[in-house]
């Protein structure tokens, strides 16, 4: 099983995430991570799918998802020409005592603190999956209070854009 | 018996003008020509106005419905408009009668029904023809858009409930979208792969008000179909035609659809490779033509079985590589090189991996090929196959479909079959319901012609068949529609023989009554120690319901036939009767079985002649 990144443009219209996401229940895919939102065009909408999976039975899953009529575009994004990044938002427990410590986590990862309670620090870090994932066990051991972490958005690197071409003309 | 009803009379007209078109050409163009047809100026109407306006713009003659609640603000313009509305008696035999127009005409069928219920009865139908690839246009009616998502009286959320069996729905949010919307389902379920697609139109939409202007823009970016092949894999594929020593051509119900029937004979003769058409694709090339050997799959003839198992190039045009014609995949076509031509590229691979991808509609791709062989042939390429003729003609000839007569002196149901196939002839259009008749009456029916054959393939929906044979004589009137249906089926869905009878549609329909759930008791026979748990319906031990008197209270005429000797004359008898639907109750054994078979999940080379019977093949020949 590999990790695969695919960037689906889709038409910016309601019920479209359902059909997406549908799909991939439909054919026994287990979605990873998920991220939509707007792109340069308001009528075209982005979404990012990670998927762990063979690469036989993800073929057939893209080809079905660009039978979908709303879904303009699919391109799987390679990780080595790709930038690819997660928001994460962590409540840390942070008294007088561990206050320091934690900053300094928080500084060496670049990370930033967006709210102070008395005892704790909330904590907004983007980065790739990897930076999150070693930031939150250095955070660990002071005490997570709570955290939320956003889908995978990932774009391809060099001036070339997917959103160009001709099957988006219309859009 | 006749019985002009004000239902036909009001109708007669309109129907003298209901032609059949030629098979097939279901086009990019369909939407655009017939929008040509007539456009008024742009008008002040409602949105029932708009939809109505609508389908009379984009060709519609009839459509088969039951009104209600959410979608009655429709029925109203629909009152006077030039559309038929054939009114049915439950929901799910308008979607199968749509279905069963749209497979005998090549048009699309269109069928309507209300919110909530009305709307979840299309289920079934729905699902059935995404599986088949029916070009079938449901329009639903949909509780107010101020009521939608508070569990009001008759809402269900049937774009949602459809999401993973339509080709594409749409919930309608403004009256304006109307005429767009429209034209879009039909473009969509007629045009690359044919499907189902299902409109859902809130109550508030239809009795909004709105201008109609025709013809519409359709916005559909992300919709392509490939339509052409690429020269570079039809000439790959006329190298490979060239060279193999075992070839066939497995063809399926794509090639019907796409109209490609006469190139596919061309390219057949051409090559002289045996050719095998699934139950998808029964007509594509006459079951008499030499080079047919039968039907592939569960219940194919031995010969087709073995000719695909043994072949080493497999030509798929419009066919998918269904479990039910693999058996188990792992076993099937062991040597084969396969060319799998489809127009829809999410099948190639999907199933069998495939040597030369083609994507293309069945009809360019195979008149291309016909075109590449050609040159081959000139080139002096010609392959010799005649020792795997010589091979295959020995199995045909050895394992020929056939069966036994009942030991117990009942009626034979495959000599029933076969014989009307013969009286009724290959002009007739035969509808089948699901199970051992259906197969039968893909076995012992001669096919001769495209679009003769009508039945649920892929979704096996019992009771699809006096629904379907109801749409199919809607839209071909001037022909013999024979619904072969098991009195399993027959239970599910006779009420339509009310609306064939009351709106004049003389179908026919020959049950074939074994009394039993035929092909469940077969496996149970079979595989599980002869315990009929739950099959025997008592159609036979109680006489209920009583066929006949059953058909003659939906206002048919009812036979019955209990010997062999009583066949010929009670179909004959049928034929005769044009002015009303027939029924005939054929009282047949209940032992009969289905024969060749695969049993399900085994290989293909575990195929049984009849029950202890395996072939015996001489593995060195092959």
């Amino acid at each position: 099983m590999t990790i695969h990144t695919l960037s689906v443009l889709v038409e910016n219209k309601p019920g479209v995430l359902a059909r997406v996401s549908g799909l991939f229940s439909r054919r026994g895919f287990n979605i990873d991570s998920l991220a939509v939102g707007e792109t340069e065009n308001p009528d075209v909408s982005r979404i990012t799918i990670v998927v762990n999976a063979e690469s036989s039975p993800l073929e057939q899953v893209t080809k079905q998802l660009n039978k979908l009529v709303n879904v303009l575009k699919i391109v799987e994004l390679d990780p080595a020409t790709s930038v690819a990044r997660e928001l994460l938002l962590v409540k840390v427990r942070a008294d007088r005592n561990a206050r320091g410590q934690v900053l300094e986590t928080v500084n060496l990862f670049r990370a930033r603190v967006v709210d102070v309670a008395a005892d704790t620090l909330t904590v907004e870090a983007t980065g790739t999956p990897d930076k999150l994932d070693a930031l939150l066990r250095d955070l660990e051991p002071f005490g997570i209070k709570e955290m939320v972490q956003s889908g995978l958005v990932a774009i391809g690197r060099g001036s070339r854009a997917i959103t160009a071409g001709p099957a988006l003309r219309a859009a | 018996m006749t019985r002009p009803t004000p239902e036909t009379l009001a109708h007669s007209a309109r129907r003298a003008r209901t032609a059949v078109e030629a098979p097939g050409d279901a086009d990019h163009a369909r939407a655009a020509s017939s929008a040509a047809a007539a456009h008024p100026a742009p008008a002040q109407v409602s949105g029932a106005g708009s939809l109505v306006r609508s389908l009379e713009a984009l060709g519609v003659d009839v459509v088969f419905g039951i009104p209600g609640g959410a979608i009655l603000p429709a029925y109203d313009p629909l009152y006077d408009s030039s559309v038929r509305h054939i009114l049915v008696r439950h929901e799910q035999g308008a979607g199968h009668a749509a279905t069963g127009y749209a497979q005998a005409t090549g048009r699309v069928g269109v069928c309507i029904a209300t919110s909530g219920p009305g709307a979840t009865n299309l289920v079934t139908p729905i699902a059935d023809a995404y599986m088949d690839s029916v070009p079938l246009v449901a329009i639903t009616g949909q509780v107010a858009r101020p009521a939608i998502g508070t569990d009001a009286f008759q809402e269900a959320d049937i774009q949602g409930i459809t999401l993973p069996i339509t080709k594409h729905n749409f919930l309608v949010q403004e009256a304006s979208e109307i005429p767009r919307v429209l034209a879009e389902a039909f473009h969509l379920a007629s045009t690359g792969r044919p499907g189902p697609v299902l409109v859902d139109i809130p109550k508030d939409v239809l009795q909004a008000s709105t201008t109609f202007a025709w013809p519409p823009t359709l916005d559909l970016p992300g919709y392509r179909p490939t339509l052409h092949p690429h020269g570079k894999q039809i000439r790959e594929a006329a190298r490979l035609i060239s060279s193999a020593r075992r070839p066939v051509l497995y063809v399926g119900g794509g090639v019907l659809k796409a109209g490609a029937t006469e190139g596919l004979r061309r390219l057949a003769e051409l090559t002289g490779i045996p050719v095998v058409t699934t139950l998808m694709a029964l007509g594509a090339f006459p079951d008499s033509h030499q080079q047919h050997l039968g039907m592939p799959g569960m219940h194919g003839t031995v010969a087709a079985v073995y000719g695909l198992q043994k072949a080493d190039l497999i030509v798929a045009l419009g066919a998918r590589f269904d479990d039910r014609v693999t058996g188990k995949l792992d076993s099937f076509a062991p040597d084969a090189t396969v060319v799998h031509a489809d127009i829809d590229p999410a099948e190639i691979g999907k199933n069998r991996h495939a040597d030369v991808p083609i994507v293309g509609d069945a009809r360019h791709v195979i008149d291309e090929l016909v075109t590449a062989v050609t040159t081959e042939r000139a080139a002096g390429r010609t392959p010799d196959i005649s020792d795997w003729w010589a091979q295959l003609n020995d199995l045909r000839e050895r394992y020929p479909l056939g069966y036994e007569e009942p030991a117990d002196g009942t009626l034979s149901p495959q000599y029933v079959i076969k014989r009307l196939g013969e009286i009724a002839g290959p002009d007739t259009i035969y509808v089948a319901g699901v199970g051992q008749h259906q197969m039968w009456a893909s076995q012992f029916i001669s096919y001769e012609k495209p679009q003769t054959w009508l039945n649920s393939g892929g979704l096996g929906t019992m009771g699809y068949a006096v629904p379907a044979a109801m749409g199919a004589k809607v839209g071909r009137p001037e022909t013999v529609v024979w619904a072969i249906d098991g009195d399993g089926c027959f239970q599910m869905t006779n009420q339509e023989l009310a609306t064939c009878a009351l709106e004049g549609i003389p179908v026919k329909i020959a049950v074939i009554n074994n009394g039993n759930l035929g092909m469940v008791r077969q496996w149970q026979t079979l595989f599980y120690g002869e315990r009929y748990s739950n099959t025997d319906l008592g159609t036979h031990k109680h006489r209920i319901p009583d066929f006949v008197k059953l058909a003659e209270a939906l206002g048919c005429v009812g036979l019955r036939c209990e010997t062999a000797e009583e066949v010929d004359r009670t179909i004959e008898m049928a034929m005769s009767i044009n002015d009303a639907p027939v029924v005939i109750d054929f009282v047949v054994g209940k032992d009969a079985m289905v024969w060749p078979m695969v049993a399900a999940g085994t290989s293909n080379d575990e195929i049984m002649f009849a029950r202890g019977v395996r072939p015996a093949f001489d593995e060195d020949d092959i």
